[in-house]
């Protein structure tokens, strides 16, 4: 089959189509900071670096790039047997180093060391602040949603909510609201932590309790409708939460173990660390759980809730649990971000915050802690670097359309995520094989 | 018939009505089970077996009626009222038509689901791994060895469900239900698509659940040649309503079963 088929060619033109309406839809004209009336022109044709070497305008980097996805594509059909094969082959060796406990340990004590002496490295204090609120709190949020969305299989599309009442409570009880802190009596940051997780765990049952009797999507509206409520409280009960302009700076944390003093200041690393310690934490704690009695219940539920029924499994109280435990991570990532922004506002906490931690456990592979760890930290890495370089013409109210884009691509080749859960990746192929009976029609059997 | 006061009844549904909108798909049925027997529901297609498995086990509400079990030691539970889980937690457990196994987990996970408590909390015992924990999940997992022995699925044990034959799904849905420490199970059409040879050793199976685990058994089956062999006592169901009761001498000879069958103008029946 030559590469100028008719079908190849075919694909080309959608190709264009689709890059030219990318390339007006982004850019400089797509933003609210340029002026409105720079239209088409203002995006279309701007000159910008291509890849730092020289400068041409953006069109032609859009009709390039889509060229070279032509050609790829085009390559890679007529061998996308062999090609497939080889993947196979590939990620045989990963996975037969992963399946070896000793391998295992190895891996995670590198990756341990590795994260330890990261700080040494990252000199710049702006990153290393970057690394642990664009990356660290959002590993914790990721690891949170990852307990309801992929061990439980609960979708929750308002997980910012625990952040939020994370961080509000430490700004509470820190004395940074305009409501008096409890009993009038600030306590340090640092007591907060225990504190704020078991308020997002309580808010967690308090939510569950009446939602989850809910399935599906009915349950993603609901919690959507949760995370809506906690944010427009923030926002609009100023006398509380400070509304828009938010709280006033929550002070940073200090240790006084009386022999030994410490205090976290304006330096982000001693946070890095407490972050870290933290993140470990929760994922030996959702390991624990993943394995046990609790974790084989979500799956039961995830899989097949009547026929977890049938065995005495209650859903409702594995639901609530998971959106419990789940909220606790995220409680403490509030925290941890309160701690270290110092000022919060309900800028930090809306929707798009929801979206995106969902994105990372999809991207990373939904049940699988490491996958999702490591997405986080993938994603979140590459939005900083977007973000704060703007390379080729990159604006920052486009990310989510590549974002979008990234996700689309990932569900068509790898749709159990970067690291997928074994049990995940089978359900994956077992839906894709379809011979899956999942419909409540099974019960009402006697029907021809 | 022996008398009423002697007989040791385990469950028992009287005068269940059960509507879909303006449908009945249970009318007035009344299902006696008595302990340790092996007691089967036939009828045609949308006779409303499932319908009745569906309200003993709490999936469904009927409207009228009342459903008690006898639990060995224990006050009578009713039913009516009471979820899925905690029916199952009672000790009445059930197997579905199509069957409803976690596909993605190994078949010894499979039995370990059920194996386990899942009353209570547990969070701290699942995390600390206190000596009760380990003690409970010793228990479960001898249960699940003893039991995929049981089916004969010891070798298939670490083999994921979806990969298993039809037959085999079938005995380690039965596992399953088994894991739950049941005094009744229900098992509904356990041989539909099924081989000849995977028949007879599912109606095997069925026997050894009742001699030697001691399980009252209830059962939907098509498979009149299995129905026939296995069950000691019948309820026939045409059109939602109890229209035979009896041995399975007395359910072949019943005119009105055989009507419901093979409809009104049959010349001649066969066995």
């Amino acid at each position: 089959m030559t590469i100028l088929s008719l079908a190849n060619l075919k694909r080309l033109a959608m190709i264009l189509i689709v890059t030219a309406v990318i390339a007006i839809m982004t850019g400089a004209a797509g933003s609210s900071s340029a002026p409105p009336t720079t239209g088409i022109h203002g995006s279309f044709f701007e000159r910008v670096s291509w890849f730092g070497l020289f400068t041409a305008p953006r069109w032609l980097l859009f009709f390039t790039l889509g060229v070279i996805v032509w050609l790829l594509v085009s390559l890679y059909r007529p061998r996308a047997q062999t090609i497939r094969r080889g993947a196979e082959s590939f990620f045989a060796l990963p996975r037969a180093v992963t399946s070896r406990r000793w391998a295992r340990v190895t891996l995670m004590l590198v990756a341990l060391a590795i994260v330890i002496v990261l700080p040494k490295f990252v000199h710049e204090s702006f990153w290393m602040y970057l690394i642990v609120e664009q990356i660290g709190v959002w590993i914790l949020l990721a690891l949170g949603l990852n307990v309801v969305v992929g061990f439980a299989g609960l979708l929750d599309l308002g997980f910012a909510a625990f952040y939020a009442i994370g961080a509000y409570t430490t700004a509470w009880l820190t004395g940074a609201l305009p409501a008096p802190a409890l009993f009038h009596h600030p306590i340090p940051t640092l007591w907060v932590i225990p504190i704020g997780i078991l308020a997002a765990m309580v808010f967690g049952v308090l939510l569950g309790t009446p939602t989850l009797r809910l399935r599906g999507d009915y349950l993603a509206i609901v919690t959507l409708g949760f995370a809506l409520i906690i944010d427009d409280f923030v926002e609009t009960q100023s006398g509380v939460t400070g509304g828009g302009v938010g709280s006033s700076p929550v002070p940073h944390p200090a240790l006084d173990l009386g022999f030994y003093h410490f205090k976290w200041g304006l330096s982000p690393t001693p946070y890095y660390y407490l972050c870290l310690v933290f993140i470990v934490v929760f994922i030996i704690v959702f390991t624990s759980l993943e394995h046990s009695r609790i974790g084989r219940a979500w799956v039961a539920i995830r899989e097949d809730e009547v026929a977890a029924e049938s065995v005495g499994i209650n859903p409702l109280k594995y639901k609530v649990m998971a959106f419990a435990v789940g909220a606790a991570s995220g409680g403490f990532g509030g925290v941890m971000s309160a701690g270290l922004v110092g000022i919060i506002n309900p800028s930090l906490f809306t929707y798009q915050v929801s979206v995106n931690v969902l994105v990372l456990v999809i991207f990373g592979g939904m049940g699988s802690i490491w996958g999702v760890a490591l997405g986080a930290i993938v994603i979140q890495t590459a939005t900083s670097y977007l973000d704060n370089y703007q390379p080729w013409g990159y604006q920052i109210n486009d990310l989510y359309m590549y974002i979008g884009a990234l996700l689309i691509v990932m569900m068509i080749f790898r749709p159990a995520g970067l690291l997928p859960s074994r049990r995940r990746a089978r359900e994956f192929a077992e839906a894709k094989r379809g011979d899956d009976v999942h419909t409540d029609e099974v019960l009402t059997g006697d029907q021809p | 018939m022996s008398d009423e006061a002697t007989i040791d009844y385990i469950l028992r549904a009287e005068n269940l009505t059960l509507r879909f909108g303006g449908v009945v798909s249970l009318r007035d049925v009344s299902v006696e089970m008595r302990r340790g027997e092996i007691l089967a529901v036939i009828g045609p297609n949308g006779a409303g077996k499932t319908s009745l498995f569906n309200s003993l086990t709490g999936v469904y509400q009927p409207q009228e009626g009342t459903i008690t079990f006898m639990a060995r030691d224990g006050a009578p539970l009713s039913v009516i009222g009471k979820k899925a889980h905690q029916i199952a937690q009672a000790g009445v457990s059930r197997t579905f038509q199509a069957s409803r196994l976690f596909n993605a987990l190994s078949v010894f996970e499979n039995i370990k689901i059920g194996a386990e408590d899942h009353r209570g909390i547990g969070l701290v015992g699942a995390l600390v791994k206190g000596p009760g924990t380990r003690r409970g999940e010793h228990v479960s997992d001898n249960l699940v060895i003893e039991l995929l022995e049981f089916v004969g699925l010891t070798s298939e044990a670490n083999l994921i469900a979806s990969q298993l034959s039809y037959g085999a799904r079938r005995r380690l849905e039965i596992a399953r239900a088994l894991a739950t420490n049941p005094e009744v199970i229900l098992l509904d059409e356990p041989a539909a698509g099924t081989n000849p040879s995977e028949k007879l050793a599912l109606a095997e199976l069925i026997r050894r659940v009742r001699d030697e685990r001691g399980v009252s058994v209830l059962l939907i089956e098509h498979d009149m040649k299995l129905v026939m062999s296995l069950a000691e006592r019948l309820y026939v169901l045409n059109f939602g309503s109890v229209i035979a009761e009896g041995s399975p001498a007395e359910i072949r000879a019943n005119p009105v079963v055989i009507d419901a069958y093979l409809g009104s103008s049959h010349e001649e029946t066969s066995a």
